[in-house]
């Protein structure tokens, strides 16, 4: 009966040593461009993004953040400029081929399937790791078994490190928000991912909640080594949270740099709190 | 009964012998990763081996003294026997406290180890470490979020007991030296020290032996025929006395077995996957489950409703006859109570975790009679105790077939009972307490040189030796016109109602009783919810007009029922108000067991008060308010008060008309 693992010995991190030591570039987005049409939402804006770190994107409404995530997520395709993501120079990029290549994220409206229970939600985000095909998993016994059971227990290692043993049979639907995106939270963590991209994490909660979220990203990020980037409006938690910020505004990088030099940035300051034109 | 301990003296021994004679039978359960992980006795000795061989490696030397904060996990409940083994000392701590609550006793106790739960506790910890100089080592249960403190006096549970094994590996002998350590131990020895949660003053710690706590472990097992196929769920605090002996020494002496929870939000859903045989809980706890239970039935088919009601109205009427064993039930009678118990009592107490239950208690406060009726009409033996953590718990209880609402039983085995003049209840017992640590004074004043210790409860023996509580003896009062005033005694009664929460009479030395009241937000908001009110806050709901009218029935109820009782018709409530605020343990308005500090209360809601006499029909007031982590806010609201309705005594109704 040895079965009495402790938390502590749970091990979510990143199953890939891809050779990038902490501190070094993970992701650098290079002079991208991306146009809707006339519209340009991002312009020519460079960053990067080193092994580790917690990188906050921030700027206004309607600055260009969650369309930069979308970029760096495949979802979107820029028409000019690229995107390195550990060394790899990407082509167009499907969004479920930066999920298998590492990359996770969550989103600002909270997007689960809400008829489904928090267990299944997050059992879903295993569902690329799951390499047993169709024919053995039409049976109970099995390869198919066995290895739900190992993914099962991943899921459990989440549910455990987030604190949501009491909601695990509870349709996500029913739940509260700050819940719902801790749930969230879960499903991007059980891809195991290196990078992982949090639109608003925060949005719409609490005070309580934001503690709460601020921890668990915080523990993420030490405890698995995962590397984050988040788009937030709370500056409190910006600051609190990020080792290094990227400022956009009207699709331009204004700034970039640790969270106190970007808080006394006056390009910044003008930025949120406008000037005369 | 005081030499019935076989040698088997001290806790540490217990467990050597119960891993020899109950080995493979299980000692501690604990639900991780959603799986219930089993400990036998046999592995649980080597846990608690391991443990207590790296705390020594660390420094844990004879006396020590050693807090232990955090909820119910195995790990904390083996640090207990862990120390106890090295001849320390443990103090349970509640975890809730904020962190100058918890400064005082550490102070006070002179802790030099410390055994946390997580990194909360280990923050709160470290936020106090300057003004414990006395502070050496600090060890953790759960590591999440602690990977990047570099603290070297910082301690994994699971790394020190590793230090253990490897200690034992490389030196076999060692295992002999603690075994001789463990014999060495005798029952007078200071087994732990419990700091009463206080409902006046600083906290004090009760300092009971091994002797104290191990008989009247066994005899509390002997009294319930517990054994070791018997089961429990261990979720109340820690540091409070009732869980160390139901979940350590009654554990330990019966061979039980002790199920922890997954986390302290999952007891209910836990409780139900155990079915434990033996089940502790406040009253509040059997309000809970009542509550919840009627809210979901609110919910339910019309069918499964009227189900429902007509089968409870069976088990209202003849199911504490059949448990209590009463012959005049009819054949119809038991036929519709046994159909019952397959559609109705039956789920419901399985859904409750009590399918299994042998018995179950309830003690701290008043339970209210419904409830109390309620659960033993399903057939469960639920019993009263009355206890303290000066006599090791077990001051009375309820023998089975002995149960009224409103008694708290006979004497428990070796327990002495005295009523003295002014009605207080003194007792004495092998259980009694050896002393408040360094408090002489306290001690004295508690413990007559005799052994006779004092409740503070005020109370008498009726006809058939059943021991029954009025009230606190200094909280009894009186009003101005000579009327006695028990404020808990009214204040219980207007509990009862599922919609109140919390209740605070006012009444000694003035003109005549007012109250003031708490709303039970989960009742209260389904109420509003089916009813179409809309509100958007805990205090826009209690300031309702509709919760208003509710609240004036259910006080004109208590006035009626106080006017049928001659010794306190006097004492109706004349007006009352709801409260805008929840009170709170935080704001040190209840203590950490959850009663009302009158005092403080009374200051801090003073304008509130001044309103109740003084005839306005509304009043502002600021509060401020405590967060968990220290910081403070204010609340502020208009709050009404209205009149209730009184009645004429009706002994002297007559006379009035």
């Amino acid at each position: 009966m040895n079965a009495h693992t402790n938390p502590s010995g749970m091990n979510l991190s990143s199953s890939r040593d891809d050779g990038i030591a902490v501190g070094d570039e993970l992701l650098s987005v290079d002079n991208v461009t991306l146009r809707f049409g006339g519209v340009t939402a991002i312009e020519d804006i460079s960053f990067d993004i080193r092994k580790g770190e917690v990188r906050a994107i921030i700027g206004p409404n309607g600055a260009g953040k969650t369309s930069m995530l979308n970029v760096i997520n495949g979802f979107y395709h820029p028409q000019e400029g690229t995107i390195r993501f550990r060394g790899e120079t990407r082509t167009k990029m499907k969004p479920y081929e930066a999920a298998a290549s590492g990359i996770a994220r969550t989103f600002q409206n909270v997007a689960l399937f809400t008829g489904m229970s928090t267990l299944d939600n997050i059992m879903s985000g295993r569902s690329l790791k799951m390499n047993k095909n169709f024919i053995t998993q039409m049976f109970y016994y099995g390869p198919a078994r066995d290895e739900e059971i190992q993914h099962r227990r991943r899921v459990e290692e989440i549910i455990d490190f987030l604190e949501i043993a009491h909601i695990r049979r509870q349709p996500v639907g029913k739940l509260p928000y700050g819940l719902q995106k801790r749930v969230e939270l879960g499903r991007a963590l059980a891809l195991e991912p290196d990078l992982l991209l949090l639109d608003e994490p925060m949005a719409g909660m609490n005070l309580e909640e934001k503690e709460d979220m601020s921890r668990f990203i915080i523990d993420v990020n030490q405890q698995f080594g995962t590397t984050i980037a988040l788009i937030e409006h709370d500056m409190g938690v910006v600051m609190d949270l990020a080792d290094r910020v990227v400022v956009l505004d009207y699709g331009k990088k204004i700034a970039d740099g640790i969270p106190e030099d970007v808080q006394a940035s006056q390009e910044v300051i003008d930025a949120y709190l406008g000037v005369p034109h | 009964m005081v030499n019935a301990t076989n040698g088997l003296d001290t806790f540490p021994k217990l467990l050597v012998h119960n891993a020899s004679v109950f080995a493979q039978r299980p000692a501690m359960r604990h639900k991780d990763f959603g799986i219930w992980q089993t400990w036998s006795w046999a592995e649980m000795l080597e846990e608690i081996r391991a443990f207590s061989l790296g705390l020594q490696a660390i420094g844990l030397k004879k006396g020590d003294k050693v807090a232990v904060v955090g909820s119910n996990r195995p790990a904390l409940y083996w640090s207990f026997a862990a120390v106890q083994a090295l001849g320390g000392v443990p103090i349970p701590v509640y975890a809730d406290s904020v962190a100058d609550e918890m400064v005082y006793v550490l102070q006070h106790a002179e802790v030099k180890f410390a055994i946390v739960q997580d990194q909360e506790q280990v923050d709160k910890i470290l936020s106090v470490k300057e003004q414990l100089p006395e502070l050496e080592q600090l060890a953790y249960d759960w590591q999440r979020g602690l990977g990047d403190y570099d603290e070297p006096f910082l301690h994994h549970i699971g790394s020190l007991q590793d230090v253990g094994r490897q200690a034992l590996k490389v030196d076999p002998s060692l295992g002999q030296k603690w075994l001789e350590g463990i014999n060495e131990g005798k029952g007078a020895d200071l087994s732990v020290m419990l700091y009463t949660s206080g409902t006046t003053g600083k906290p004090k710690g009760v300092m009971l032996s091994y002797d104290n706590l191990v008989i009247s472990s066994r005899n509390a097992n002997k009294f319930d025929n517990f054994d070791e196929n018997d089961e429990i769920i261990a979720y109340l605090p820690l540091a409070w006395v009732g869980d160390h002996i139901f979940s350590y020494g009654q554990s330990l002496t019966a061979g039980y077995c002790v199920c922890c929870p997954e986390s302290p939000e999952t007891v209910t859903e836990n409780r139900r996957e155990i079915a434990p045989t033996y089940f502790f809980a406040p009253p509040r706890v059997f309000e809970g489950l009542l509550t919840d239970i009627t809210v979901r039935m609110e919910d339910a088919s019309p069918f499964k409703q009227k189900m429902f009601k007509y089968f409870l109205d069976v088990a209202n009427r003849v199911g504490e006859k059949i448990l209590n064993g009463d012959g005049e039930v009819s054949f119809k009678d038991r036929l519709l109570y046994k159909l019952g118990d397959l559609f109705v009592y039956g789920p419901l107490k399985n859904r409750l975790g009590m399918t299994r239950m042998k018995v179950g208690y309830t003690a701290g406060e008043a339970i209210g009679p419904e409830i109390f009726k309620f659960y033993r009409s399903l057939g469960l033996n639920l019993k009263q105790l009355y206890g303290q953590t000066e006599a090791s718990v077990y001051i009375t209880a309820q023998p089975d077939g002995q149960i009224s609402a409103d008694t708290v039983g006979t004497p428990s085995p070796d327990v002495e009972i005295e009523i003295t003049d002014t009605g207080e209840v003194l007792y004495r017992s092998p259980g009694v307490f050896m002393g408040y640590y360094k408090n002489d004074a306290a001690t004295a004043d508690t413990k007559s040189k005799e052994g006779w210790v004092k409740t503070g409860d005020a109370g008498f023996l009726d006809t058939n030796g059943h021991l029954r509580i009025i009230d606190r003896a200094k909280d009894v009062g009186q009003l101005n016109n000579g009327c006695m005033f028990p404020p808990k005694y009214i204040e219980n009664k207007l509990k009862f109602f599922p919609n109140i929460k919390e209740a605070v009479a006012i009444g000694d030395g003035r003109d005549f009783t007012a109250v003031m009241l708490n709303i039970d937000l989960q009742p209260v908001a389904n109420w509003a919810e089916r009813n179409n009110i809309a509100y958007a806050s805990y205090q826009e709901l209690a300031n309702h007009p509709k919760v208003y009218e509710m609240m004036a029935d259910h006080v004109d109820h208590v006035n009626q029922d106080l006017a049928s009782e001659e010794r306190v018709a006097g004492a109706q409530i004349h007006r009352f108000l709801v409260l805008h605020k929840e009170l709170d343990a935080d704001d040190g308005e209840l203590t950490r067991t959850m009663k009302v500090r009158r005092s403080l209360i009374n200051e801090r809601y003073d304008p509130l008060i001044e309103a109740l006499y003084d005839g306005s029909a509304e009043r502002f007031v600021e509060t401020e308010v405590v967060f968990e982590d220290g910081r403070k806010g204010n609340i502020s609201a208009t709050v009404k008060i209205e009149d209730a309705k009184t009645y004429a005594p009706q002994s002297m109704k007559e006379a009035a008309e």
